[in-house]
């Protein structure tokens, strides 16, 4: 299905200025533990889909904001390629997961300290400003300085700075062969070992730990994978494919306890006293996933300790997601006004401040 | 608009209370160095010079320069291409190379705390020890500063597989123009809230000035190797930098040079590069002892099979080493062969390679003016050198209307102005071609909102709207622009 919608949705904004409204920004609706802005009306990018240049060789995809993410995936494995920071859908077996909502949430899979995130592959947006404006920032390939790096700050900005329209993301080989290895280990032997391996020049593509097992996942060619394999022993993990996707989109057991799940983002050998079961520690220990009824201050305080942040990241209810620090606070106020000055995409959806 | 006497003798008097004697230049003498950055065609004198030694010292400038509205010119090791760091006569010029410590290597976080004077190459030297190294590798490693490196986005030689300043960085420490320091990001992946670091890397001091930066370490490869393809034609060798990436090949580095390129780095390095042949590419593979030689084999037959009438692997570390001497030392052996040079530095979508270089030879002829071609084949960033003579007349602006030409080109291919050497002040009417002016004024908002005084670094990155009507009035009104009887792309 292929739909240009962009005429009619730069109508929608300019008809929200002219009456003063507020918009939702909605795209598949998947990541629905979010929660969504109360706004005066929605703008629904969900139709607007479409890939609008794809080149195998130039190792990049462009498509319209409402293309589902699935689409773009198995046009991607069909030309063994991919994207290689593994967004995440949360869509629940669904392909409502669309690439701008998987922009606008920045977040990123396993693969992140070896393949870049989500942001590091965005290379260029077209947009509409909060004045009803179409901008283009960045382009098609991978070096370009011109003007500031506007692509890569709607990365993660939840649709608060304006509607992406179209997106361009660098997309990388898919590799030859996949293999995980496990290895039991206390989780606070984790972190230490998984620098052990980072600095053993091996095919890695994620370093997480799990249930008393550090899980080291090796993408490559066949030499280079099973070289690193009979270098560094351990457990041939069975079905890892569908492990890691269970770990990625949060189907796995190890996620569905009751209990509110905050997220971590830490310096990567940070020594944060979770207890064993309720930690899921990814991203070669810089990402970790909580479990936990402790208290936001606690966890909060935790994480900086370490250097890091944490928010809440599903609960019974929806959530907010994260907030700008508070020393950035003025800062992302006038980002928001210089976009955005009538405060009409997504209110509140920026740490609940705007 | 020059400083007034009184504004003038303000600021001497206020900046002598919180720099030292040495680190505050005003006599025209000691201005003189710092007149230009890398892009010497451009230069100016500052009127004051401040070599601040801490980041209070760098916190109490931007004060007083923002209390006397005085602008405000950061500067690294000067080593930059655009005149990013071209003084403001009526301004200061902050040099930021003495605050060159690295304060912190940090090998569990695989990460280091430095300050912005800190050398490129320097870093990677103190950390190699600990087998990790800061990937990005821009030409001028040997001097360039990794605060002028974030303001820019540098690349380098090895960005096709490890990215850009802009994706080693973890964290920075900023100060706004009124003095406030700003702590975005830190030792982690990524950072609550807009991704204010992003933004700020290639911001080009328009923002804020830098004075500490965490960048990402990684561990340095076990093996890397690399070769040299010959080719007797320059559309064989852009297609064969198609097809190694289409094979799921990405090498750590895949440079090209054209024929008057090789000529001059062979003249200059003496690595034995096939003087006759149209085009080299250079390929550099890296990483587990086991993968290298096989993927280089892979490498190899795909050149064979783009029609590369000899490969070259580097059979030990001295001749990879020598192999990309001459690839680096290309520009200063460009300068041997011509008083002058003018580099552009232009990013175009890898299948329109051979097309673009058709078309630039053709601008050569037409303008008369040679032109070497060394780029960042990988990633489709070019690098054509402008030969002229800075002493003939009209020589410079000829080469100006043929860069603007191929910068146009660049656009109209889809690509872009600028892959990693800025805008500046050498790029701004490139700006007007590139963006609309709704586009531009969104920049011009950005900027706001970080310096509502437009004192960091003025006139350069974005032009003003102005000043793009301007160019926009002399193409359609006047159509009097240099050299009207060239095609223009």
């Amino acid at each position: 299905m292929n739909h240009d919608l962009s005429l009619s949705l730069q109508d929608q904004v300019k008809e929200a200025i002219a009456k003063k409204h507020t918009l939702a920004i909605v795209g598949g609706g998947s990541k629905s533990f979010l929660q969504s802005a109360k706004a005066d009306a929605e703008l629904n990018l969900s139709g607007h889909r479409g890939v609008l240049n794809y080149e195998p060789g130039e190792l990049f995809i462009s498509a319209r904001a409402g293309t589902p993410l699935a689409e773009i995936e198995t046009l991607l494995a069909d030309h063994r390629q991919m994207l290689a920071s593994e967004p995440q859908h949360f869509s629940q077996g669904e392909n409502l997961a669309t690439l701008g909502g998987a922009v606008a949430c920045g977040f990123s899979g396993s693969r992140r300290p070896f393949a870049g995130s989500l942001r590091d592959h965005v290379l260029g947006v077209n947009m509409l400003n909060g004045k009803g404006e179409r901008l283009q920032f960045g382009g098609q390939v991978m070096k370009n300085v011109a003007g500031f790096d506007v692509s890569r700050l709607m990365v993660g900005a939840r649709g608060t700075l304006g509607a992406l329209l179209e997106i361009s993301v660098k997309v990388m080989p898919k590799p030859e062969l996949e293999q995980t290895l496990l290895f039991e280990c206390p989780s606070v032997h984790a972190v230490k070992r998984m620098s052990g391996f980072v600095h053993r020049s091996l095919p890695l593509s994620a370093l997480a730990w799990l249930e008393g097992y550090l899980l080291v996942r090796l993408e490559g060619t066949e030499t280079a994978v099973s070289a690193a394999s009979a270098q560094i022993g351990g457990d041939v993990a069975e079905q890892s494919a569908n492990f890691w996707l269970s770990l990625r989109e949060q189907t796995h057991p190890f996620f569905r306890r009751h209990q509110p799940l905050w997220r971590l983002s830490v310096p990567p050998a940070a020594d944060l006293p979770i207890p064993e079961n309720e930690v899921f520690i990814d991203w070669q220990g810089g990402l970790r996933w909580w479990q936990t009824d402790r208290s936001a201050e606690y966890i909060q305080t935790m994480a900086s300790k370490a250097g890091g942040y944490a928010y809440l990241f599903r609960d019974a209810g929806p959530v907010i997601g994260d907030s700008p620090p508070t020393g950035l606070l003025t800062l992302h106020r006038s980002l928001k006004q210089s976009f955005d000055p009538d405060g009409l995409f997504n209110p509140g959806l920026m740490g609940g401040q705007f | 608009m020059s400083l007034s006497k009184t504004t003038c003798a303000a600021l001497m008097t206020r900046l002598g209370k919180v720099l030292s004697k040495h680190a505050l230049l005003h006599d025209e003498e000691a201005l003189r160095p710092y007149e230009c950055d890398g892009l010497s065609a451009y230069r100016q004198l500052p009127a004051v010079v401040c070599l601040p030694e801490t980041v209070e010292q760098v916190q109490a400038v931007l004060r007083i320069c923002d209390e006397l509205q005085v602008p405000v010119v950061p500067r690294g090791a000067g080593t930059g291409l655009s005149g990013g760091a071209l003084p403001d006569h009526a301004g200061v010029l902050l040099v930021l190379t003495k605050l060159n410590r690295i304060l912190e290597i940090d090998a569990p976080n695989f990460c280091a705390r430095v300050e912005p004077g800190v050398r490129n190459l320097a870093l990677s030297e103190a950390t190699r020890p600990l087998g990790l190294y800061y990937a990005p590798d821009p030409s001028s490693q040997i001097a360039c500063s990794i605060g002028g490196n974030v303001a820019e986005n540098s690349g380098g030689v090895h960005c096709l597989k490890y990215g850009l300043t802009v994706h080693n960085v973890l964290g920075l420490k900023m100060l706004t123009i009124e003095g406030e320091l700003l702590d975005i990001g830190g030792k982690t992946l990524d950072a609550p809230g807009y991704d204010v670091l992003a933004l700020l890397c290639g911001s080009e001091g328009l923002l804020g000035v830098i004075v500490e930066i965490t960048v990402r370490l990684l561990p340095c490869p076990e093996c890397a190797q690399v070769m040299v393809a010959a080719f007797d034609d320059v559309a064989k060798a852009g297609a064969a930098v198609g097809n190694v990436i289409a094979a799921g090949i990405i090498p750590a580095g895949l440079e090209m040079m054209d024929k008057l390129a090789i000529r001059a780095a062979e003249d200059f390095v003496h690595v034995g590069y096939p003087k006759h042949a149209a085009a080299i590419l250079l390929c550099e593979v890296d990483g587990a002892r086991v993968e290298v030689p096989e993927e280089l084999q892979r490498v190899r037959q795909i050149m064979l099979e783009s029609g590369a009438f000899e490969v070259r692997i580097a059979t030990d570390e001295a001749e990879r080493a020598l192999f990309w001497k001459s690839r680096k030392a290309t520009f200063p052996a460009v300068g041997r062969l011509s008083p002058d040079y003018y580099c552009m530095d232009g990013t175009i979508p890898r299948h329109r390679l051979a097309e673009v270089l058709t078309r630039i030879e053709a601008l050569s002829e037409q303008f008369g003016l040679p032109v070497a071609n060394v780029f960042h084949a990988g990633d489709g960033n070019l690098h054509p050198l402008i030969l002229y003579d800075a002493n003939r007349e009209g020589d410079l602006t000829k080469a100006e209307a043929l860069g603007a030409c191929i910068l146009r080109l660049c656009v109209a291919v889809g690509g872009t102005i600028t892959g990693e050497h800025g805008v500046g002040i050498e790029k701004l009417d490139g700006m007007c071609m590139q963006f609309k002016s709704s586009e531009l004024s969104q920049f011009l908002r950005v900027k706001a909102a970080f310096d509502p005084q437009g004192l960091l670094n003025p006139g350069k990155a974005v032009p003003t709207l102005h000043r793009c009507a301007e160019l926009g009035a002399m193409h359609v009104h006047r159509g009097q622009v240099p050299f009207p009887e060239l095609e223009r792309f």
